[in-house]
């Protein structure tokens, strides 16, 4: 992990947005440095409103940093791009087309077969087979994140970013969710950068859990999580990441008390 | 979905969707002729004289003359103000400058009822078919164009923001996602639109032509005053009205546009 030169580099990256008046901007970002490197799964997890969307907004390329440098396979990000797309937590999937229009949305300058197959594939791999004629309004929310999933992972993306998925789903729906994402992510190896408020599901997720700080935020503290998966949500290892994160954030929350003082 | 609608609904009797209807215009067409018999009245036409009235246009082949070329009318005006309205609705609500530029003259143009560009339609037009076409390519055109505008710049920007990510601009980008995306609320500006151009063809053949629905009104008034085929002609106003809205609603039921009516 280490030596590799890493897929996603983020180094000193700050972000204001204009304040009520203009002399008093909103500082959201300060300082910001993370790396990810290619094929990992890294969860970003901190208090809402703490700006880890807005980071994962300058990742994917749909904001403009105000100072920093951001770098996604090497190249300085300059708006968004088809090899790293993004699913969005309000859901994406366009509703005027059906759930094989959407999956085939991002393939429409290849072959009709290889486009066909694609979209069969990947409908299948998100366990949507038999309903590539429905519309988006048909569908349940987890159906609508699967193929919107699908749609991302149907164009060849390398990396995905994942703004609070399943963040609207019931808890069971989540919970399955969870473990397809793995699944799909151990079959296809793609990069995944997931930004989350749920510590749970960062720690049954990620590779490695960053935890962000209030507002100004800043990468608090990194949480590795060297589990197998599936993981067993009652074994040790888990739990002590687990109680670790909500300590750091804790700590945060009730100004000081357990954990390392920053 | 239409569960929803059943059950509140469960209290009503089978088959009420057909006999309560029915019954209200059963008691208002017995009302109707009551009052006329009240009031003594030899000018104002009972339901029945109507009906005769519209059997007599019918036999002289009047009254699909008249539908006819009311409707030929409103076609074009119609069809023109879609044409104009709708890539002028979407380009106004995509591009800010345009908007800023547009937007005021439109905003005064807009509340300027159409009848009152009458005497400027015949002025320009003369008593031709043009003049009528006019006035309902006007009457039509502010709905459609104003919804079209809304329709882009509420849309959700979570669509713009995927597309943008599957590397769609330019054309590709209208036609693939903000197009869609505003349909549902072009056809409902389109629905409106038909409407007052209904409205307004009747009023323009009042003035500016010499056939049509609204012509036949004021002739049958003028040359003997015929009220019973008055109402005639405003009974046929009214079905055809009817009609085409049961029309336009058709293309909110299309798949490509169902989703942006909510539940119904």
């Amino acid at each position: 992990m280490d030596n590799a030169e890493p897929l996603i580099n983020i180094r000193d990256v700050w972000m204001s947005f204009p304040g009520k008046t203009a002399d008093a901007p909103v500082h959201v970002l300060e300082r910001v440095d993370l790396t990810v490197s290619k094929g990992e799964f890294v969860c970003i997890v901190g208090p809402s409103g703490c700006g880890k969307s807005t980071l994962l907004n300058i990742v994917g390329g749909f904001l403009k940093e105000s100072k920093g440098d951001v770098r996604v396979e090497g190249q300085p990000v300059d708006g968004p791009d088809p090899a790293r797309i993004f699913v969005f937590q309000e859901n994406g999937v366009f509703p005027w087309l059906t759930v094989a229009e959407n999956v085939g949305f991002g393939l429409l300058s290849r072959p009709a077969k290889e486009r066909d197959e694609r979209v069969a594939h990947y409908i299948q791999m998100v366990g949507l087979t038999g309903f590539e004629k429905s519309y988006p309004r048909e569908l349940s929310g987890g159906m609508r994140q699967r193929v919107e999933i699908a749609r991302a992972l149907a164009a060849e993306a390398r990396v995905l970013y994942l703004d609070e998925p399943f963040g609207a789903l019931d808890f069971l729906t989540r919970l399955k969710m969870r473990s397809d994402l793995i699944r799909i992510w151990q079959a296809e190896g793609k990069t995944i950068l997931f930004v989350t408020h749920d510590i749970e599901e960062a720690v049954q997720l990620a590779d490695r859990v960053l935890v962000m700080s209030k507002r100004p935020a800043t990468i608090q503290e990194e949480v590795i999580v060297d589990l197998p998966r599936p993981r067993d949500l009652d074994s040790p290892g888990y739990l002590a990441a687990r109680d670790r994160i909500f300590s750091i954030m804790g700590m945060d929350v009730h100004g000081g008390g357990a954990g390392d003082p920053k | 979905m239409s569960d929803v609608t059943v059950t509140s609904f469960k209290r009503g009797l089978p088959g009420a969707a057909w006999w309560l209807p029915l019954g209200t215009a059963a008691v208002f067409l017995a009302l109707w002729h009551m009052l006329v018999r009240l009031s003594g009245s030899d000018l104002f036409p009972t339901p029945v004289e109507v009906a005769k009235g519209i059997i007599e246009l019918i036999q002289k082949g009047l009254l699909l003359k008249y539908v006819v070329a009311s409707l030929f009318r409103v076609s074009w005006g119609f069809v023109l103000a879609v044409l104009v309205g709708v890539p002028l609705g979407l380009t106004l609500g995509w591009f800010r400058a345009a908007f800023q530029s547009m937007n005021p003259i439109i905003q005064i143009l807009r509340p300027i009822s159409p009848i009152a560009w009458i005497p400027v339609a015949i002025l320009w037009f003369g008593v031709k078919d043009s003049a009528p076409i006019f006035l309902i390519f006007l009457a039509s055109v502010f709905p459609i164009t104003v919804s079209s505008m809304a329709a882009v710049q509420n849309m959700q920007s979570v669509y713009l923001r995927a597309a943008q990510n599957f590397g769609l601009k330019g054309p590709q980008l209208f036609r693939r996602v903000i197009f869609p995306a505003a349909l549902p609320q072009i056809i409902t500006g389109i629905r409106i639109a038909l409407g007052v151009a209904w409205l307004v063809v009747v009023a323009a053949e009042m003035i500016a032509v010499n056939s049509g629905l609204g012509y036949l009104i004021i002739d049958a008034r003028n040359a003997g005053k015929r009220y019973d085929l008055v109402v005639a002609g405003m009974v046929m106003i009214g079905l055809i009205g009817l009609g085409l809205d049961v029309l336009v609603r058709r293309l909110e039921k299309f798949d490509e546009v169902r989703w942006g009516y909510g539940q119904r």
